[in-house]
């Protein structure tokens, strides 16, 4: 993968998504490296993204990268009306890689393009976010001890929740059986469904929560937003429905884990943090460790 | 029935050199005139529309005299004239004929239906792979929605 931009979660086969977990794992061990001392990494970000910026930037630093970049567009010259394709031919002069979140969908493949040096994608709008989707392959597997053969329910918004769709379809690797737990308006599109069926894995769907969680092995928990309702009577309606609490848990699995994206609003109680099944804090922190891997796998020096 | 072929030939008359594109379905003409580009073109064209069709009840028809087209823009106009064909004339000879296939990747002709897209906000070339021919469904290269056919609106 060394020089190869990462768009699309697709764009990686399943022995590279091991590749980098692994490597994210001896990071995990010795996080403090100064393989990268001698590298410019730009984080471009187009729209705020505390979170994922600081992820990045913490994981640049920690290998002895130089950061630089912007974290709005206010104090760039895109206020100026600059394009994206002079934005990023003008910050490929100064640095060895482009790390870049951007509002509209399909920038970042259009900025891979153009690029001649490769482009990690931050999120892309409403479309990809790779990295999230490998720190949740790491946080499973970590969590897990495996990948191979689990049951992962997905919860809430299944139907604009782009990280369920990139997880679903890497997961789609591992002999998975899918339980997606989603009011039905908001439930798994049937593209992303088809994509289950010609791997000849199984998907159940649900709308009661509790259903799920003697099975699971993973709860992946996600936000439902008002927006998404046409009707606010219909989302007065299911809101409620898909919170999680500790007194839920008493009969899920012993290795159950919950992960969420974060941040979270409501539906996931704050009771529940303090159990052995949360890991959303934890998986928070692997994002660091996988994103150490990315760098270092696509310049090259790991 | 020599009288019938006459009156056919009176309609659009023959062309010499140059391509015959048939079998248009009749509203489709003037995009198709558009996808062709054939604004910018100097040679003699005819355009024929509503003419009977035993095969469609009515169709379009379009000669260009002189113009010989790649296939590949020939295929374009599959999005929105399936039913099309395109004769090849040389010297009042029919040379090829063949009907219009969709082709497996669009470039450039086509809007993203998702308002969003970067296509939709840069200077960046719209392309779509096709992944459905019989149901007409493009995939964005660069956003990865699917625009279906009755959504495909020609740039």
């Amino acid at each position: 993968m060394k020089n190869r931009s990462l768009v699309s979660i697709t764009d990686y086969s399943k022995a590279e998504y091991l590749k980098i977990l692994d490597l994210a794992e001896t990071f995990e061990k010795e996080p403090k490296q100064n393989i990268l001392k001698d590298y410019v990494v730009a984080t471009l970000f187009f729209e705020p993204s505390t979170r994922t910026r600081l992820s990045f930037e913490s994981a640049a630093s920690r290998l002895g990268a130089k950061v630089i970049g912007f974290s709005d567009v206010s104090s760039s010259s895109v206020s100026k009306g600059e394009t994206l394709k002079d934005t990023i031919l003008t910050v490929s002069n100064y640095s060895d890689i482009i790390v870049m979140r951007h509002p509209r969908e399909g920038s970042a493949r259009f900025a891979s393009e153009v690029s001649p040096i490769p482009v990690i994608n931050a999120g892309d709008g409403g479309n990809q976010h790779p990295t999230q989707c490998l720190l949740d392959l790491y946080s499973i597997r970590k969590t897990q001890g495996r990948l191979d053969g689990l049951n992962i329910a997905f919860v809430g918004d299944l139907k604009y929740g782009r990280t369920v769709h990139s997880n679903v379809m890497a997961m789609c690797n591992f002999e998975t059986t899918f339980h997606l737990v989603s009011p039905i308006e908001l439930k798994l599109p049937s593209y992303v469904k088809m994509h289950i069926k010609d791997n000849n894995l199984n998907y159940y769907q649900y709308t009661d929560l509790n259903e799920i969680i003697p099975i699971a092995d993973i709860i992946y928990m996600t936000r439902i937003q008002r927006e998404r309702f046409s009707d606010p009577i219909e989302y007065e309606k299911v809101k409620n429905a898909y919170i999680l609490t500790a007194d839920m848990l008493s009969g899920c699995r012993e290795n159950m884990r919950i992960l969420h994206p974060l941040p979270r609003v409501n539906e996931i109680t704050e009771d529940v943090d303090s159990t052995v099944q949360a890991y959303y804090f934890q998986q928070a922190l692997n994002g660091v460790f996988v994103r150490q891997a990315l760098l270092s796998a696509i310049l090259g020096v790991k | 029935m020599q009288n019938d072929n006459k009156r056919k030939e009176l309609v659009v008359s023959a062309i010499q050199n140059g391509t015959v594109i048939d079998h248009i379905p009749a509203k489709s003409v003037f995009r198709v005139m558009r996808m062709l580009n054939l604004e910018q073109i100097d040679t003699q064209i005819t355009v024929g529309m509503n003419l009977e069709s035993r095969k469609y009840g009515r169709k379009g028809i379009i000669k260009v005299s002189g113009q010989f087209f790649e296939s590949e823009a020939i295929n374009k106009i599959a999005l929105i004239a399936p039913t099309a064909s395109m004769i090849v004339i040389k010297d009042y000879e029919v040379v090829e004929k063949r009907n219009v296939e969709i082709p497996d990747e669009i470039t450039r002709f086509v809007r993203c239906v998702n308002p969003n897209c970067i296509t939709n906000h840069q200077a960046v070339a719209t392309r779509f792979k096709v992944i459905d021919k019989n149901d007409l469904k493009l995939q964005c290269h660069f956003c990865e929605k699917i625009t279906g056919k009755n959504n495909i609106d020609i740039l």
